[in-house]
């Protein structure tokens, strides 16, 4: 069964802008899916009309089955979702806040209370319960937000953008977090900017350019569809070495060369032949995010 | 959802609004209290004492009734489109919208908020007139009809506005143009019957008129119009309401882009 299957959806605002320009996109239930693409492209358009918050101008869409236009209530209790901004009155207490999303969604307070003690000690919070949203820090909001989309148990989570200004010791703690949930089942459905959070959570990835779907595939597939990956090397020294035959190398400075690899060279080879070639290898590092250098590649070529 | 998820739901955004009105009760509770009791002392004390009485009523006791409708209609109709309003503004109005709670529920929260609030002012303002007259009550069925279905009116009309205001200017325009007017020339002061005929007819298109007729009824058991007349209407208008609340919500008027 797919968690979320989407297929030909358009969105054109009030204000002509057309946000999705035909969107198809099939999420597997269980998966971590992101949905990566540059400000503007259509990533929250999507989660909005699949969370009910946007109203979609033609198209299909269903959750777990249930198609949006004639069971939305029974979709809508299969899904959390964490909004790109603050969306939370910021007068009230954390525990209030998320006792009541509970409510909605049917959860009877007490359970919601001993829900709620759970997911905050797991995200951290459980020590802001009392204080007002309005006295939490951002990355605290964040994580608010995150527990805040728990609290019924959902099958599937929006997280749109979850990390944004988020330091890096809390990024790599929600992340963390995020795997074990969905090792324990639940499907999510991320959209980030972050190529690196991207490589290091998602099984599969869509990419979105201006309202559509230009590639869709698993993390690994695309990772083994780079034509070459740029490394850093840093070597003793480069003076007076000879040039390596059959790969391209820019010297940066005496210490420190950038080597292109392509797809059909191995780490082995390249190591080799500098060796022959008299270098000493101190350190080899890829540049960038492997990720990144095909989400550019993709973005500029289309 | 079930009856019973959904009755947690609608419980749930009840409590909600109760809570969020007794937390700044100085700024929910307190005014229309001491408003309405400088009515009391200026009106039904001081000059009061100088008019005479209507329909056998004395004057003090004939106004009291009215001053707690009024008490009632600007409680209830300011809790809804404030609180509703302000959830817009925060987005926070978005844990409900994206929940399966149905949205005939949404607005029964919505609406039982102001209806509480409204009726918790009214009787505040009754007990106070106790220290100006002596209160009668003829038939507390019908009070409680009347109090009830007002507050739902209003409440339901704080709900549309809220659900239409995209600024804070557009919370407050309807209650200061229309509200209070409305108000004041509903018989609050005065039985209709003392008016010239054109103003007598003028002022029944007013459905506040109706309201605080009925709502004085059950305290002395005289009014003006005939009591299940307007009873017809305030049930006429709360479905009116009800409908166009449903409707509006049903098409994300205000919230869905
Ligand atoms: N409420 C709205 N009204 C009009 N245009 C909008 C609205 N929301 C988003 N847009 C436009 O739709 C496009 C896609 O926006 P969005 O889905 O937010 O992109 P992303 O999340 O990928 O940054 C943008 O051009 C944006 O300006
Ligand atoms: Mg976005």
């Amino acid at each position: 069964m797919d968690a979320l299957n989407i297929q030909n959806l358009t969105k054109t605002y009030a204000t002509g802008t057309r946000a999705l320009k035909g969107v198809d996109l099939r999420v597997k239930s269980g998966d971590f899916f992101g949905l990566l693409g540059a400000n503007g492209a259509g990533k929250t358009t999507i989660i909005g009309i699949m969370t009910s918050l946007v109203k979609k101008t033609s198209g299909k869409a269903e959750i777990f089955g249930y198609d949006l236009d004639k069971d939305l209530n029974k979709a809508k209790k299969e899904v959390g979702v964490v909004p790109q901004e603050f969306n939370f009155s910021i007068w009230e207490k954390v525990i209030d806040i998320i006792v009541a999303q509970g409510g909605y969604f049917g959860v009877p307070r007490s359970v919601a209370m001993d829900r709620a003690e759970e997911i905050l000690n797991a995200l951290d919070l459980w020590s802001k319960k009392d204080q007002t949203a309005r006295t939490l820090s951002g990355g605290m909001k964040r994580r608010l937000m995150i527990a805040r989309a728990l609290i019924h148990h959902p099958k599937l989570l929006f997280l749109d953008e979850p990390t944004a200004g988020v330091d890096v010791e809390l990024r790599h703690g929600m992340w963390k977090y995020l795997n074990n949930l969905n090792a324990n089942g639940t499907t999510i459905f991320l959209t980030t900017h972050y190529l690196e959070e991207a490589e290091e959570l998602c099984r599969d990835v869509a990419i979105i350019k201006e309202g559509e779907i230009v590639r869709n595939d698993s993390v690994k597939n695309l990772i083994r569809s780079l034509e070459k990956q740029t490394y850093i090397l840093t070597v003793e020294t480069s003076k007076g070495r000879k040039p390596v035959k059959g790969f391209d190398v820019r010297v940066i400075d005496d210490a420190t060369l950038e080597v292109d690899l392509h797809k059909d060279q191995t780490m082995s080879l390249l190591i080799h032949e500098f060796h022959e070639n008299g270098y000493v290898v101190l350190d080899v590092r890829p540049k960038g995010n492997r990720l990144e250098q095909l989400f550019l590649n993709i973005l500029q070529n289309k | 959802m079930n009856a019973h998820d959904t009755w947690i739901a609608f419980y749930t955004i009840l409590r909600k609004e109760i809570v969020r009105f007794m937390r700044i009760w100085s700024q929910t509770l307190l005014p229309p209290v001491i408003n309405q009791s400088l009515y009391f002392i200026i009106f039904g004390a001081y000059i009061g004492s100088q008019v005479k009485s209507i329909n056998g009523i004395p004057y003090m006791a004939f106004i009291v009734p009215g001053l707690v409708m009024m008490a009632v209609i600007t409680s209830s109709f300011t809790n809804v489109v404030s609180s509703f309003f302000g959830s817009k503004f925060q987005k926070n109005i978005e844990e409900l919208l994206v929940s399966p709670t149905p949205n005939y529920v949404i607005i029964a929260g919505y609406i039982m908020g102001g209806v509480a609030r409204g009726i918790l002012v009214g009787a505040i303002v009754f007990a106070i007139s106790a220290l100006f007259t002596h209160p009668v009550i003829y038939n507390g069925w019908i009070v409680a009809l009347f109090v009830f279905l007002t507050a739902v009116v209003f409440s339901l009309g704080g709900l549309i506005n809220g659900i239409f205001a995209t600024k804070f200017d557009d919370v407050s325009i309807f209650p200061t143009f229309v509200l209070t007017p409305l108000t004041y020339f509903g018989g609050v002061f005065y039985s209709i019957n003392d008016l010239p005929p054109l103003w007598q007819t003028l002022t029944k298109f007013n459905p506040i008129l109706y309201m605080v007729d009925g709502f004085r009824y059950g305290f002395f058991g005289v009014s003006d119009i005939n009591v299940s007349f307007s009873i017809v209407m305030l049930a006429a208008f709360t479905f009116i309401l009800a409908f166009a609340a449903v409707y509006l919500l049903q098409k994300g008027t205000g919230l869905k882009s």
